[in-house]
């Protein structure tokens, strides 16, 4: 262990700031990153899905049709 | 095939020579931008003359952006560059003689002004010699990097901001080379080493860049 | 071996390899990222010269070399892309792309943040980071370029050519840099001269570059499988799929 205490650690010996700061947006933008990507996919397997369901609507109502 | 080549340029040339203000324009813009430069920083000869090699260089890297539309857009959108697609001849060699109008037409005016520039940024000859080289074989490199931009751009209706995105980083080394070649002059040091690194990226981007922009234009024209 | 190979040709395949090795790379993710952190943070002993400063290094070092090394796989990608005409390396060169782009940044948000007390100054055109700066400027020329293109086959074609001419670009980017900077080297500054690191400094390191190439490579199967997706969602594969997940959530 480096470090004698919590408050020793988060002090990082005078340069605290700078190493969290570097840690924080590194965490940061590194989560964005995994939830754009994740985010990206829902969106595109939500508009399959809609288109899917559109077909069978449309299906649906042709089917109508025929026996109206 | 050299018959090719000086057919292409010759018919670049009339077409540009009817509309006139396409070659003046680029070569306004770059006086101008270079002009600003005494009036936001201050007249001190000393200062001007140290920051002249890069205030020079980047307003004509910007003015060479400004005149890059040209170069496909009209053709791409009458048409006559799916024609020269369909040409006999290697699409390689055909680009490459219109990059090299290109170059007479915005390159060469530069040139040609710059020692009016060199002159309001109070620049020494022997210093103002060595610019002239780097612009000589600077300006062509720039030509060839940015037909690139403009045939991965062309069929993009805001290609414009794209193509300095683009372009612009890819063109850092020769601003990096042009100016640290000027400021040896200016120091009275031999700058042909640079000049002669200047000259391997021309020849390099000679052999390849022709073979980049016309894969770059099947991609645009299909 | 090209009859092994040949069947990841079809993005079906290759989509459900990249779901199979997904999970792989996450879990090698988390655990060098624990370890390494945990290590490098609480464990590793502050540097003589530097002090704590200098655990910076843990984020900064990984970041930049998997930021090169993306754009190498992206370079071999494009290569591919063009002279065998295969879809799926294109798709690549967009999956990663934006990785390597958000790690040229963190290499550069954490060198200023190291240099603020090394250097005293937030940025220094240092060598180094002034050409992270560039590889940056490329990336986003890149990405830039794919998204403005509506069909994606030429985007990624697109792509492909501007990465190559990257490729070629990126040395004498570098070389031009570190020529310049030690031309107009200013007076401020101060190279981090590579310690001859001690092992307990040096392992953490490791653990810090294997865990962020795992998670280059987690992040881009992601987006890789996501590119697939987009393409091919007209296929009925993509619609089985989709519906065979609805089905399992009734």
């Amino acid at each position: 262990m480096a470090f004698e205490s919590i408050s020793d650690f988060i002090a990082m010996g005078g340069y605290g700031f700078y190493v969290w700061l570097s840690y924080g947006l590194t965490f940061l933008a590194l989560i964005i990153l995994v939830v754009n990507s994740i985010a990206k996919k829902n969106k595109i397997l939500k508009n399959v899905e809609q288109r899917l369901s559109r077909e069978q609507r449309i299906k649906k109502a042709q089917n109508m049709e025929g026996t109206l | 095939m050299f018959k090719v080549f000086l057919q292409v340029v010759s018919k670049e040339l009339k077409g540009a020579f009817r509309r006139q203000s396409d070659i003046l324009n680029p070569v306004w813009f770059f006086i101008i931008v270079v002009t600003l430069f005494p009036l936001g920083i201050g007249t001190d000869p000393i200062l001007l003359a140290r920051i002249a090699p890069g205030v020079i260089w980047v307003a004509a890297l910007l003015a060479a952006l400004l005149s890059f539309e040209r170069l496909f857009k009209d053709d791409f959108i009458d048409g006559s560059l799916e024609q020269l697609m369909l040409m006999p001849h290697p699409l390689a060699w055909l680009v490459s003689a219109k990059v090299f109008a290109h170059w007479l037409l915005t390159g060469l005016p530069i040139l040609f002004i710059s020692p009016l520039l060199a002159i309001f940024l109070s620049m020494e000859t022997n210093t103002y010699f060595a610019l002239f080289l780097t612009l000589l074989i600077g300006t062509p490199i720039l030509s060839l990097l940015g037909a690139i931009g403009v045939a991965l751009t062309v069929g993009l209706r805001k290609g414009g901001i794209l193509l300095s995105l683009i372009m612009l980083p890819l063109s850092i080394p020769i601003l990096i080379f042009s100016t640290l070649a000027i400021d040896a002059a200016a120091y009275g040091q031999s700058y042909l080493g640079l000049l002669a690194l200047l000259g391997a990226m021309l020849v390099t981007s000679i052999t390849l860049a022709p073979f980049a922009i016309a894969a770059s234009l099947r991609v645009s024209v299909s | 071996m090209w009859k092994w190979l040949h069947p990841y040709a079809k993005p079906e395949k290759s989509y459900q390899l990249a779901g199979k090795l997904l999970p792989w790379f996450v879990v090698v993710t988390v655990i060098t990222f624990v370890v390494g952190l945990v290590w490098g943070l609480l464990f590793a002993p502050a540097d003589y010269q530097q002090g704590d400063s200098f655990r910076i290094i843990y984020i900064h070092v990984p970041a930049a070399m998997m930021a090169m090394a993306a754009y190498s796989t992206m370079a071999i990608a494009a290569f591919i892309a063009l002279v065998w005409q295969i879809r799926l390396a294109e798709m690549n060169i967009a999956a990663i792309a934006p990785v390597g782009a958000v790690f040229t940044f963190i290499a550069l948000v954490t060198g200023a943040a190291w240099g603020k007390p090394m250097w005293g100054a937030w940025w220094v055109w240092d060598a180094r980071l002034t050409s992270e700066l560039i590889l940056l400027f490329v990336y986003l020329g890149i990405i830039a370029l794919y998204n403005a293109f509506s069909d994606k086959v030429l985007a990624g074609r697109a792509a492909s050519i501007l990465t190559l001419v990257g490729v070629i670009n990126l040395p004498v980017i570098h070389y031009s840099v570190v020529w310049w900077n030690t031309l107009h080297q200013g007076a401020t500054i101060m190279k981090f001269d590579k310690p001859s690191m001690a092992p307990e400094m040096l392992w953490p390191l490791m653990i810090m570059i294997v865990g962020f190439a795992a998670f280059l490579g987690s992040v881009s199967l992601l987006r890789f499988r996501n590119e697939i997706l987009a393409r091919e969602s007209h296929r009925p594969w993509v619609s089985a799929l989709v519906t065979d997940k609805l089905s399992g959530e009734k």
